[in-house]
Order: C-alpha cells, then structure tokens, then sequence
C-alpha cells in the first residue's frame, strides 16, 4: 500500500475541544478506530493535514439508560463494538443491534472499530476502495477526482453503497442521534443522518461530530434479527443486509419494521409495511414482503457479485428473517 | 512534527519522538527494532501484523503510534515463557500450525487475547475469534489444533506463563 501521507495529529479529551480542532483547519479528518479510514487515508481517497484522533475522549465510550424523558438508552459513538455486541440489556432488548455489531468486520477490527465510525462509514464501491494508481489508471472516478461513474457512465450521481451493518438494525428502533458542531448541538431522527447520494450520503453540516445514539425504551414482545450475506462469511463486509423488528399481538402483526444495507446509497427503511399491520405473516405475506424488499432494494455494480444476485438475497434475507421472528 | 509518546511496549516504560502519522506497526519495527511483528496486508485485511493493546488484539498496521499514549503494548517477542516456548508457541510447534510462518506472530496474538478472554474456547469459539487472521498456506486445521493444545497444556498445568505480564 502507499506510504502514509504526512499529517498533524490531536488527541483532544472532550468533544468540545475535537470540534474547536476540526475548525481550525479545512483539510481535516475525524479518526475514530481507523479501521476504514486509515485505508482510505493510505489509499489517497483522504488527504488530511489534521487528524483528530477521537479515542481520548472518554466521555463518548459509556453506554448509560437515558434518564427523564421517556428512558431509553444512550449509547457512546466511541463504544467498541466487540462491546456493543456483548451488552447484556442490548443483546436482551435489541438483538439486531447486537447481532448486526457482531458481524461487522472480523473480531480483531470489532475490538477498536467504534459505532459512531460504522454509522459514518464512507460508502464503498469497486471502483473507488482501490489503490491510487488503480484508480489512476481508470481515469479515477465520479466519486473522487473523476468525471464518470464507471457503474452507471452514463450518468451524473454516483451509486457507491452504504455498507454499515448496525445502521440498519438501529433504524428500525427508530434511533437518534446526538450531534456536537461549532454551532452547537442538536438531536435528529438516525435516518435523517443519511442521503440517497453515494457521493455526500451523511447529512452532518461541517465538522459536525456524531456524539451519541438514542435508542427508544423497549416495545414488550418486539422480537428483532440481522442477518448479512458477504463473500466470506467469517470478515467481509455485506454484499447485502438486512434488519427486521417486528412486534405480534394474537398471531397477527401489531407493528413490523425492516430496514436494508449495502444495497443502496444509504441504509433504506423499507416503506408500505404498514398494509401487513393486523394480518398474519403467512407465506402469502411473506412473498409479498420479500418482492416489496427486492423492488425497494438498488443494487448497482459496486461489488464483485452481480446486482441481480444481490438483490434475490436481500429479499431472501428478509423473508427468512420475517418468518423466523414471528414465528418465535 | 513530532511529538513525546510515552507508553510501555512488552513491559518497558519508553519515551520517543514521533511522527502524528507513523504507524504503530512501523514504530515497533523501525523504531523500537522489534521485527518479530510482521506487515502484510497493510489494510487490516490479514492479521499478521496483531499485537495486544491493553490486552486486546489490534492490527498495528492501522493504528496510529501516538493513538496509543500511555496504553501497554505486547508484541510477539514478550510471548517466550523465560527462554522457553510458551504454551501457544509450544502448540504451533507441536501440531505443525506454522508452514511457511509468516502468518504465525499474528495468530499467536490473536489466539494469546483469545485465551485470556476465555481460556476455554470450544472449535467454533476458536474459529469465530481468530477469523481476523488469514494464513495462506495451511487449511486452518493445524492452527486450531495448536490453540486446542494449547488450551490443553495451560489446564494441566496453570502455573506455566500464558501471559507476558
């Protein structure tokens, strides 16, 4: 891979301080585990001149019950998410949150890889995560320092995929986040965090910083599940994924939502689930919902296995998800 | 620019000069000269280059030096139980885990913060933890083996070092 391109580096303590450092110079880059972006950084997709180092702040790295309001949990965007994954009222409340943060990656990435930096993945292609002189001799790409998309030329937007596991899981809890930006803070729904556009997906205003998640109190009797498809099965990131939560009252679905990943610009919350509300899931809903999924779902040429492939898979993966959650 | 890290690598308090974008791997090879940790990779793709910060496995290929101010390191050359192989090491040799070897410092790692999260691991368990890890020559069998034996040695006998602290 290419040399390491010189940069400063900060370790601020608070997050205040991370923000009043990103300010101070446009070319700079929050690092989180580093992960991706110390590959993106080696790669030549970012060229900081600051780094700002975000694993001194211990402020972000707790997971704590929201108190007032109506409850919930807090959850650090620093925590790890070899932790996320093994939190005991977590795994108990939100299994597709746990189980989606237990298959980023491989475990050693797991045990330094942050939540706040698998909600703020940069979108992956085929022909944008390579190296330099790849992507040089491809004339670059719409994405970075090109002037065509090599998945769709003839167009002007580029459809690299969001690839975040846990976005999906947290979507369907109805997440929140917290955002710390030199104007100050504010909370927005996690689904506005995202944009249909693999070019600019995360909708943060400049040096905004993504502080924490808020996830709603529990739903008694929501069960919920992810489940990915990836090359290898034990370290890659999804070809396709996908989130379920459902909550069944009598044999007939009260409320039921999934979300997808990797299969879009951004993570998509799959919309006209609300026609299965007060009906059972049997095999004539499940198809229904699995073709709803595969219409929604717009897989382009950013990996090395074909669209139509992944696009039969995600709505395998969400029918089989469905049936398993409400059939428990 | 440089800066002071101070931080402890195999159990040695040092103080260096370094630069914000240095590697961590690249600080333990060319800087404190331990070359026991390889690079592969360099894109946190194949484990060889792992080693434990505060106890827990990390690629040092994506880790920056100064990120680790302060944090205890342990690379391969702190896995010796006094001049001897230790227990991990012992099953590489013993159940043939190591062909060309080049993989092996990065699964002694990951399997050393393995068994000192859960000193007994079932097959699965060992697969599933040591999944960051590739080895290009062997069928993993042998390398599983080596961790079960390992395993093994360290129940029969608790007293001979798994750790290096």
């Amino acid at each position: 891979m290419e040399n390491m391109p010189a940069f400063r580096l900060h370790r601020p303590e608070t997050a205040a301080e991370a923000v009043r450092l990103k300010t101070s110079d446009a070319r700079s880059r929050y690092l989180a585990g580093g992960t991706d972006m110390i590959v993106n950084v080696r790669r030549g997709i970012e060229a900081p001149e600051t780094m700002i180092d975000l694993t001194a702040i211990a402020a972000i790295t707790e997971i704590s019950e929201i108190s007032g309001g109506d409850g919930g949990l807090r959850i650090g965007a620093g925590v790890k998410l070899s932790d996320l994954a093994a939190h005991a009222d977590l795994r108990r409340d939100y299994p597709a949150i746990t189980q989606a943060a237990a298959s980023v990656a491989g475990p050693t990435h797991r045990r330094y890889g942050t939540i706040g930096g698998n909600l703020c993945l940069d979108t992956r292609c085929l022909f944008y995560n390579q190296s330099q002189w790849w992507r040089e001799s491809n004339n670059f790409c719409l994405k970075h320092k090109g002037d065509v998309c090599h998945v769709a030329p003839g167009g002007k937007r580029c459809f690299a995929a969001f690839s975040g596991d846990v976005a999906p899981a947290m979507l369907v809890y109805g997440a929140e986040v917290d955002l710390k930006g030199p104007n100050g803070a504010r909370t927005i729904p996690l689904v506005d965090l995202y944009r249909d556009d693999g070019m600019d997906h995360l909708a943060l205003e400049a040096d905004e910083l993504l502080v924490s998640i808020r996830l709603p109190k529990p739903v008694a009797g929501t069960v919920s599940g992810y489940e990915k498809s990836r090359i290898r099965g034990s370290i890659d990131f999804p070809l396709a994924g996908c989130a379920v939560r459902v909550t069944m009252d009598d044999g007939k679905v009260a409320d039921i939502a999934i979300a997808l990943t990797a299969v879009n610009p951004s993570p998509h919350i799959v919309t006209g689930l609300d026609d299965f509300v007060g009906r059972p899931l049997d095999d004539d809903a499940l198809d229904k919902i699995r073709e709803m999924v595969r219409s929604q779902a717009k897989p382009m040429l950013t990996t090395t296995v074909r669209p139509w492939y992944r696009r039969r898979v995600v709505g395998a993966l969400a029918r089989r998800l469905t049936a398993k959650l409400a059939g428990a | 620019m440089k800066s002071l890290l101070s931080l402890t690598v195999n159990g040695r308090q040092r103080d260096d000069g370094v630069a914000g974008n240095l590697l961590l791997v690249d600080y333990l090879r060319e800087v404190v000269g331990l070359t026991g940790t390889k690079i592969g990779c360099d894109g946190g793709e194949c484990g060889l280059c792992t080693v434990l910060v505060d106890g827990k496995a990390q690629h040092s290929c994506l880790t920056l030096a100064a990120s680790c101010a302060g944090k205890d390191i342990e690379t391969i050359e702190a896995m010796s139980d006094g001049g001897r192989l230790n227990a991990i090491q012992r099953g590489f040799h013993e159940k043939l885990g190591a062909q060309c070897g080049f993989c092996t410092p990065g699964m002694v790692m990951a399997a050393e913060a393995l068994l000192r999260d859960n000193p007994d691991p079932d097959e699965d368990t060992i697969r599933t933890e040591m999944a960051s890890n590739i080895c290009r020559c062997t069928g993993y069998v042998k390398i599983i083996e080596a961790v079960q034996f390992a395993v093994d040695e360290i129940k029969a006998n608790p007293n001979s070092k798994q750790e290096a602290a």
